[in-house]
């Protein structure tokens, strides 16, 4: 199978890939909203060619503490996803589900229980879940999540496990980057995708995009 | 006051007192630290990856621990570093989520990789902070050669 390097795939690929992000963001953003009934909306998805060393500052500060939550992409596609969120997002998250008064949450906390933090791994679940299946659908892949892994550090230190993955694979990392948010005090996260090189052929080639 | 110069993901830099080098929340990649004692002549490298012989599309040699560590060793010297007296402190390596994968632990690869380079250059590792699964800023000081760890949640270490 052909190995296109990435800047083929961006320039010739790009509006198929924005719709891949933005149908299993879609799917995942719907979950959590169901799920929690609350009210969460979804930016554009943005599909973004950058170098590898400029993943750790994607989020803005590198300092800034941040929920990672890192999942393993298996079956017929290889690869992993990484949905992260700022902490006011995890603490609103974890209250509505464990039915707690979230105005009782120091918001800024990077403390989360041990209880508080199966939540966020199982939160993670659901919207990659969610987001996989939307792509199964799309593209008759099977693609099924592994376990769920979480970190709460600074951004740049948990960005340096996608960077680190892309850097792999060579100096570019292609980004499906979808904001999910709701400005009066819902969840502020977004999603990286990040299949292996061959990947991306075997996603177009299911989808009828010929490579 | 000097400045305070900030070294990004693959990449390094070369300083003299007064100024002091950072780099910011280090993951799986090495913050290393690189001091001549003498000319207090500072170096610091970010790099992400053990191996560039290992990976194909390599533009950058400052992303790798063995291209990387030789390009700061080679930047010191033209400093004006005296290539006897360079010493090492190494930061970082960390396993940010604890996948079982041991393929997936490239933290641990990184800091092996690091120490292999600079014993191969004959430059003494005088101190690290490695593993574990928390992320790291680094701070090295041209005046005293003091490698400053800071953490979330953690004391400040100086090593």
């Amino acid at each position: 199978m052909a190995n296109l390097s990435l800047d083929e795939i961006t320039a010739k690929y790009l509006d198929v890939l924005s719709e891949i992000g933005n149908i299993g963001a879609g799917n995942a953003t719907s979950a959590i909203a169901n799920m929690l009934g609350m009210k969460v909306d979804m930016s554009v998805p943005h599909v973004e060619l950058l170098q590898v060393e400029k993943i750790g500052s994607l989020l803005g500060s590198e300092e800034d503490i941040v929920v990672g939550i890192l999942l393993g992409v298996q079956v017929d596609i290889d690869g992993s996803m990484m949905f992260l969120m700022d902490l006011p997002s995890a603490h609103r998250l974890v209250a509505k589900m464990m039915m707690q008064d979230v105005s009782d949450v120091d918001l800024e906390s990077a403390e989360f229980t041990e209880m508080e933090q199966s939540a966020i791994q199982e939160i993670g679940n659901i919207i990659a879940g969610a987001y996989l299946n939307a792509l199964s659908q799309l593209t008759n892949l099977t693609l099924t999540p592994t376990v769920p892994y979480l970190s709460i550090d600074m951004a740049a230190s948990i960005l340096s496990v996608p960077a680190i993955m892309f850097g792999m694979q060579g100096d570019q990392a292609l980004l499906i980057k979808t904001d999910m948010g709701d400005d009066d005090g819902g969840i502020n996260g977004f999603f990286i995708l990040m299949p292996e090189n061959d990947s991306y052929v075997k996603i177009l080639s299911a989808l009828g995009v010929p490579v | 006051m000097g400045r305070m110069i900030k070294v990004g993901m693959a990449d390094l830099n070369v300083c003299k007192p007064p100024d002091n080098l950072t780099t910011l929340g280090l993951g799986s990649c090495i913050g290393i630290a690189l001091y001549d004692p003498s000319t207090k002549v500072t170096g610091l490298a970010h790099i992400m990856l053990p191996d560039s012989t290992q990976i194909r599309n390599n533009t950058n040699v400052e992303k790798f621990a063995d291209t990387g560590i030789q390009k700061l060793y080679e930047d010191m010297i033209k400093a004006g570093a005296n290539r006897s007296r360079i010493v090492a402190k190494i930061a970082g390596g960390a396993k940010m989520f604890q996948i079982a994968d041991s393929n997936m632990n490239v933290g641990e690869r990184n800091a092996l990789a690091s120490k292999a380079k600079l014993k191969q250059l004959g430059i003494r590792l005088l101190a690290e902070d490695t593993g574990l699964n928390y992320g790291r800023t680094v701070e090295i000081y041209s005046d005293t050669g003091d490698y400053v760890i800071k953490a979330v949640g953690k004391p400040v270490k100086t090593i």
